[in-house]
């Protein structure tokens, strides 16, 4: 299937072998089972597990959900509280997929950001890495639709600032909010079609995650060194990684299960803590809040959209006002992402190898959380100067660090192979291992 | 390694604090625990019963609670009242629904509370939810008041330590012995501000305490879950990371 060489699938005779011949079904299961996976990941992969579970855990719920759910100016939030009051077990339904979406998130930016720690979106992974923004930005619209559905102030407001968003557009702005709102303000016909659309994507996702995972599968993992897991025999293919099931699965396993733990603890202590009180107000077109916030996962390109205003001298220089300004910044702030691939020039994939680059790293992710800090922040006093700084980082990472740091910088002497780094970390001597004696306090010194 | 662990602690981090980035006024939240806080939390029944009384003898008048069914009384987490306690209450508040041909008939224990938007004041259903810390925040609005009034453009407001911009619309709800507790408990202003926000608590999340309960078996069952896999883990990996 993959590039990478794998023992070949022998079904057994009978009925194995008449699927096989028909349906190979049996050979992908083994090809999955077996996919041979870098002995050397570190806990940092572990989110990709994660997230296919969230995605399902969202679906589920989200489908059961559904079949109790209505849709109208009314009808909304008083089946939310039907769900919350009288359907049974419907207060941990909604409560697990409003956390689960935030959940999900905190998976999903994990795992953008090992990604470009280990250079994950380097040659050859360069479409593995773009399904994966693809993925991303159709969880961002997703989640969106999916906070309007209880139609509560903040789902309404909320609605209403972001569809205006495409108001900004040149020409056909207008026009394009009525089409998105289906009638001449946000209402029950925005509503309905967002309730639609939030069925839909999740299953956009899934297809995009199909591509992305065959993606992977067929040029293999990245792993903490960088260094390409050797592929010219299975000899070494076997020295470099170890089979999916049982290693990565059972680790892949445990740190779910962790992970499930942190999930858990909101979901039913603490579940309205990332959401917020406003959306238990039924929607009024009439009073606005007075402060219109997006969830947690939105504020940092929140903080980019508000950060670019009219009083900006690049924005007297641009032939349009700052509104539209913002919306670029906004949806440029993400899609720079696809662009990562050519912009990184460095001869190296992971940052640990990387002495000036590692700086800039946690520089990217230090700006990332301000943005968010600052994107739940009045636009008053200092924070606006705050989130311009955040925002004129974020793209200065990526057009201007990301090419010449790779092109100045003297990376550190790589392993020979994954084989040698993982051997060294866990002190293995090739000597010892091939003689078969070693020492007793090796043996029971921890795993790590 | 140890900079990707900090970068994930960072993350769990700052996704902790983001609750502290909800915007907030200057307000003055009383320091006041409730019975209902914390992963053990129950709510306290008498006090429970005790709010409902205080929200049917004061503020039923101005405030609905179109989203709680009169069967609901009957939670045994919340108020915990039999069916004939039920209707008992709803004959003695003369509650009344429009039947099919728009007729007021005596309203039934599966009928809800009454949507009451005469006054502008908020629905209670949700109360508690719908404002940050809402309990405290109930409970500090009700003993907030500091006997301050003014009038602006023909409407008097109250000043209040706990409401954003310090002045309500609401006059004093509760003084002390505003109703006479059922169940004798001296009916003083701090005691009936605590029952009520009991009480309201309750109506807003019924299902507090089924869902702390839960949450409690869940988290023992995963943590148990993940020592065994902890171990299986180590286990499985041995022979690659100490080959023998």
């Amino acid at each position: 299937m993959g590039n990478i060489p794998q023992d070949h699938y022998e079904p057994k005779p009978g009925t194995a072998t008449w699927l096989e011949d028909r349906l190979p079904i049996g050979g992908l299961i083994s090809h999955l089972q077996n996919f041979p996976t870098p002995k050397n990941l570190n806990y940092a992969y572990v989110f990709g597990g994660i997230l296919v579970l969230f995605l399902v855990i969202q679906i589920v719920t989200g489908i059961v959900l559904s079949m109790h759910y209505q849709v109208g100016d009314e009808a909304s939030f008083r089946s939310v509280e039907h769900i919350m009051r009288d359907v049974n077990g419907g207060w941990l339904l909604r409560y697990a997929h409003a956390n689960g979406a935030s959940f999900f998130f905190i998976a999903v930016y994990a795992h953008i950001f090992r990604g470009l720690y280990y250079g994950s979106y380097k040659a050859p992974r360069e479409l593995l890495w773009i399904i994966g923004v693809l993925i991303y930005v159709v969880m961002m619209a997703t989640a969106f639709m999916g906070y309007v559905l209880p139609w509560g102030q903040m789902s309404f407001w909320g609605a209403k600032v972001i569809t205006s968003l495409f108001g900004a557009i040149p020409l056909v702005g207008d026009s394009l909010t009525t089409w998105l709102w289906g009638g001449p303000a946000v209402g029950e016909a925005t509503l309905n079609r967002m309730f639609s659309l939030h069925y839909l994507l999740p299953f956009v996702i899934a297809g995009l995650t199909v591509l992305h995972i065959w993606a992977l599968h067929h040029v293999g993992n990245t792993n903490p060194t960088g260094v390409e897991i050797r592929k010219d025999s299975i000899e070494n293919v076997k020295k470099d990684t170890v089979p999916f099931t049982p290693y990565i699965a059972i680790k892949d396993l445990y740190a779910i299960v962790v992970f499930l733990i942190i999930f858990v603890a909101f979901t039913f202590f603490a579940p309205n803590y990332l959401g917020h009180p406003d959306n238990y107000i039924e929607a009024n077109p009439l009073v606005t809040p007075a402060h219109i916030v997006p969830e947690w996962y939105f504020l940092p390109f929140y903080a980019i959209l508000r950060a670019i205003t009219d009083d900006l001298w690049i924005m007297m220089i641009m032939p349009f006002d700052a509104k539209l300004g913002g919306v670029l910044a906004m949806f440029g702030a993400i899609a720079v992402l696809a662009f990562i691939p050519w912009l990184d020039t460095s001869r190296v994939r992971s940052t640990t190898y990387r002495p000036i680059y590692r700086w800039w790293y946690w520089i990217l992710v230090a700006d990332f959380f301000i943005l968010m800090w600052v994107g739940a922040k009045p636009a008053e006093g200092i924070y606006p100067i705050i989130a311009l700084i955040g925002t004129v980082y974020w793209f200065a990472h990526f057009l201007v660090v990301l090419p010449v740091v790779g092109l100045i910088e003297k990376p550190l002497a790589l392993p020979e192979t994954v084989e040698d780094a993982f051997n060294k970390k866990h002190g293995i001597n090739d000597q010892v291992s091939t003689t078969g004696k070693q020492d007793d306090a090796a043996a029971l010194q921890p795993a790590e | 390694m140890n900079m990707i662990k900090s970068a994930f602690a960072s993350l769990v981090l700052a996704f902790i604090t983001t609750g502290a980035f909800a915007a907030g006024g200057d307000v003055k939240h009383a320091d006041v625990e409730f019975s209902f806080e914390g992963p053990f939390g129950v709510y306290d029944r008498a006090a429970v019963q005790r709010g409902l009384q205080i929200y049917q003898g004061v503020c039923s008048g101005c405030h609905g609670m179109k989203f709680v069914a009169f069967r609901t009384l009957a939670d045994e987490n919340g108020p915990g009242l039999s069916n004939d306690q039920i209707k008992a209450f709803i004959a003695e508040a003369g509650y009344e629904v429009e039947d099919e041909t728009g007729e007021l008939v005596p309203a039934q224990t599966y009928d809800y509370f009454p949507a009451v938007t005469g006054a502008g004041a908020p629905d209670m259903s949700l109360l508690a939810k719908a404002r940050a810390d809402g309990a405290v925040h109930i409970y500090s609005i009700l003993t907030g008041y500091t006997g301050e009034e003014k009038e602006v453009a023909g409407t008097v407001l109250y000043e209040n330590t706990a409401y954003p911009g310090g002045w309500i619309n609401m006059a004093p709800p509760l003084w002390g012995d505003d109703v006479e507790y059922t169940d004798g408990t001296e009916a003083t202003l701090e005691r009936e501000a605590r029952d009520v926000t009991q009480f309201l608590m309750w109506a807003a999340e019924p299902t507090l305490v089924e869902r702390k309960q839960a949450g409690v078996r869940n988290i023992i069952f995963l943590i148990i879950f993940a020592v065994m896999l902890y171990f299986v883990n180590r286990r499985v990996w041995a022979k690659v990371k100490h080959p023998e």
